[in-house]
């Protein structure tokens, strides 16, 4: 039972932080058809950040900082290596975006050396708490509250503000939206500022959890994230926090069983079956391919 | 005119990152030394100058434990850069090749060594890239001696390459009898890397000897870049093992030890000598783990090299970074050390530079260092019959000796 229960808080904690990456995997799909294979880099470099500046500034004030920072490396990447190329094929955005994701880990690498680098305690997020015999951090307590919180949050702000409108119009159709005077560079930009925020914000939730911070720290959870997004039809914000925690509590279930080695081998084979049984996922819009 | 303006904000982008890394990283394969070795002429001949090449992981997962093995044999050419070889006078240069912790990059990373025209190889730190790399070196007739690659697999066939540190099997075993003998252990909790030989080797060896003394075991192995832990070590509490068998690589090691820290785990944690590494004490300070390694080296078992060593990491800021930011000392950099003292024992023992000469010297090589005595059998395996077994003291955040264990 306690062993249930360890197994069941393991896997929502995972699912949380999978979702609050999947979600901007997810909006920059919807608006820009662009799968930003370097956004589990900038939640690995969020991580990083938050090792150094912790160590040279109070925790109060390091903490916006980080997710300040972490927003603006979303923003750069966004100008420097994906809006030159609006007009350029989408493959080559792609291959812009796995370039920008190797640059991340590479110079990760440098700057720490490849040698794992401690996250710091967070008081109250590190603090640990006893649930049915289970001793847990509060982070995994917290972190599905908070990411329902913010999802309601963020569906707010897409549905009933002029910004949210702007960018489903933008998701709608790019060309349309910049004939009736979207002012389209704004609206992409504030997309990645709130995924980057969200990053961000995941990042302390998963650090907290899992200590070691090295450049690839952001590789597989980035991976899994992003068939979260795909699982719950990727564009759709509630879908990917929906498939992140389908795709957190099955890892957890499973390398709870005998088959733990297929932990990995079980998220893959679920991309790949939705793919060819609903490639649209849980959520996703229907046909949305225009001539 | 916008496309100017993205270009620079791409450039400066990239430019400040590298700034920020430029100043507490630095470059591991230490500059000056491969530098001339790449201007260099080309060839063993060549010159007053010796070349020996280091096959080592500086980046990928073995990076740490690579970059630390490295320090042990810098901080040696540091101490003694020459040596007398057939009467003549030779400066030891160190060549570097970075064979990326993988299995696919090791031989081109052989091939890059043997191309520089090097004596004799040291290295490498992970068994996989080691035996990767060996066939390169066997057809290229070019010695290698392992300075901590553990895997059986490693010198069995391979006429070429030699080491100096015990074996898997051998470690295994000491393990299991430390288990045995100071927990009355009977039922053992496996845990390694998917697709890792390392790990997966002492596993089953682990597991050989252990169920072979009537133990049991339940194992697992997790995927590469996993770092959720806590549903394999609360499996280990639901199967009520007595032990954790975990011999990982450091990255994975900090985030077990972490992970236990936090669900408060009473099970010991035993592990090999990659978590000897003070990025595992740091992690394992503070908390209420028990953490038992066994290992090559144990600081203060030879009180002139740590003292030399520390006072070179404490004025040597790039050493300290690739030290992991202080200065512990890991087995590894003490294994590191010896073995460039045994590659220039052989080099004397041969009296040329000639491969073959080497080769046919190698194998009657004896050499008394910081980590015992080692000496080559049949195989091309050292003697060796005892390990240090370290348990980590996390009040003061230091490794104490717990014991010397032999295998028998």
């Amino acid at each position: 039972m306690q062993y249930a229960i360890s197994i069941l808080l393991s896997g929502i904690s995972l699912g949380g932080q999978y979702a609050l990456i999947a979600i901007g995997y997810t909006m920059v799909y919807g608006i820009l058809r662009l799968i930003n294979f370097a956004h589990g880099d900038v939640f690995m470099v969020a991580g990083l950040m938050m090792v150094y500046l912790s160590a040279a500034l109070p925790l109060g004030l390091a903490l916006p900082l980080v997710l300040l920072l972490t927003v603006l490396l979303g923003f750069l990447i966004e100008r420097a290596a994906y809006k030159p190329l609006r007009t350029a094929p989408r493959m080559s955005v792609m291959i812009s975006a796995i370039g920008v994701s190797y640059l991340l880990q590479n110079l990760a690498t440098y700057a720490t050396g490849g040698l794992p680098q401690m996250y710091p305690e967070i008081p109250g997020l590190s603090a640990t708490v006893t649930i049915a015999g289970t001793s847990v951090k509060w982070a995994t307590v917290v972190t599905p509250f908070l990411v329902v919180a913010l999802v309601i949050a963020l569906t707010q702000l897409i549905n009933h503000t002029k910004t949210g409108m702007a960018m489903r119009a933008v998701a709608k159709d790019f060309e349309t939206a910049q004939l009736i005077g979207i002012r389209l560079n704004a609206v992409i930009s504030v997309t990645f500022v709130i995924g980057s925020f969200l990053a961000g914000i995941g990042s302390m939730l998963y650090f907290t959890n899992y200590q070691s911070v090295v450049p690839l720290s952001g590789a597989l959870p980035g991976l899994r994230a992003f068939v979260a997004a795909v699982f719950g039809g990727i564009g759709s914000v509630p879908g990917a926090v929906v498939g992140a925690f389908i795709i957190g509590l099955s890892e957890s279930v499973i390398k709870g069983s005998n088959w733990s080695v297929f932990s990995d081998a079980f998220t893959f084979a679920l991309l790949i079956v939705i793919l060819v049984v609903k490639p649209t996922g849980l959520f996703g819009e229907k046909v949305t391919d225009k001539v | 005119m916008k496309k100017v303006l993205a270009l620079i904000l791409a450039l400066s982008m990239a430019l400040s990152l590298a700034a920020c890394g430029g100043g507490s990283g630095g470059s591991t394969t230490g500059g000056d030394t491969q530098q001339s070795g790449d201007s260099g002429s080309s060839g063993a001949s060549g010159g007053d100058t010796v070349r020996i090449g280091v096959f080592e992981p500086s980046t990928g997962d073995s990076g740490p434990g690579g970059k630390q093995e490295m320090l042990g044999m810098q901080y040696a050419n540091r101490v003694t850069p020459t040596v007398d070889i057939g009467g003549k006078t030779y400066n030891v240069e160190l060549v570097y090749a970075d064979n990326g912790s993988t299995s696919d990059k090791a031989p081109t990373a052989a091939a890059e060594l043997v191309g520089k025209g090097v004596s004799l190889v040291l290295g490498s730190y992970g068994s996989g890239v080691s035996m990767a790399g060996g066939p390169v070196f066997d057809d290229a007739g070019l010695c290698a001696i392992g300075v901590t690659c553990t895997n059986p697999g490693v010198t069995v066939g391979n006429d070429y390459y030699f080491r100096i540190c015990f074996l898997d099997n051998f470690q295994a075993q000491v393990l299991v009898n430390f288990a045995e003998e100071k927990f009355s252990a009977k039922k053992a909790y496996l845990l390694g890397e998917l697709g890792n030989e390392y790990d997966q080797g002492l596993i089953t060896f682990f597991e050989q000897t252990f169920t072979g003394n009537g133990g049991e075991v339940t194992k697992d192995s997790f995927p590469t870049n996993t770092s959720d832990f806590t549903t394999y070590l609360n499996k280990a509490v639901s199967v009520g093992a007595d032990v954790i068998f975990c011999p990982v690589s450091i990255a994975y090691a900090t985030q077990i030890i972490k992970q236990a820290a936090a669900m408060n785990l009473e099970i010991p944690l035993l592990g090999s000598d990659t978590l000897d590494s003070n990025k595992v004490l740091e992690a394992a300070k503070g908390s209420s783990v028990q953490l038992y390694v066994s290992t090559f080296y144990q600081e203060g078992g030879s009180p002139e090299f740590d003292d030399g060593i520390k006072a070179w990491l404490n004025e040597d800021s790039t050493a300290m970074t690739n030290n992991g930011g202080d200065d512990t000392i890991a087995a590894v950099t003490a294994m590191g050390y010896d073995a460039y003292y045994v590659a220039l024992e052989v080099l004397k023992a041969a009296g040329s530079l000639d491969l073959t000469a080497i080769k046919s010297a190698l194998p009657g090589v004896t050499y008394t260092g910081v980590s015992g005595a080692i000496g080559f059998d049949d195989t091309g395996d050292a003697v060796r019959d005892t390990a240090y077994i370290k348990t980590s003291d996390n009040a003061a955040g230091a490794w104490a000796l717990e014991t010397v264990q032999t295998a028998s």
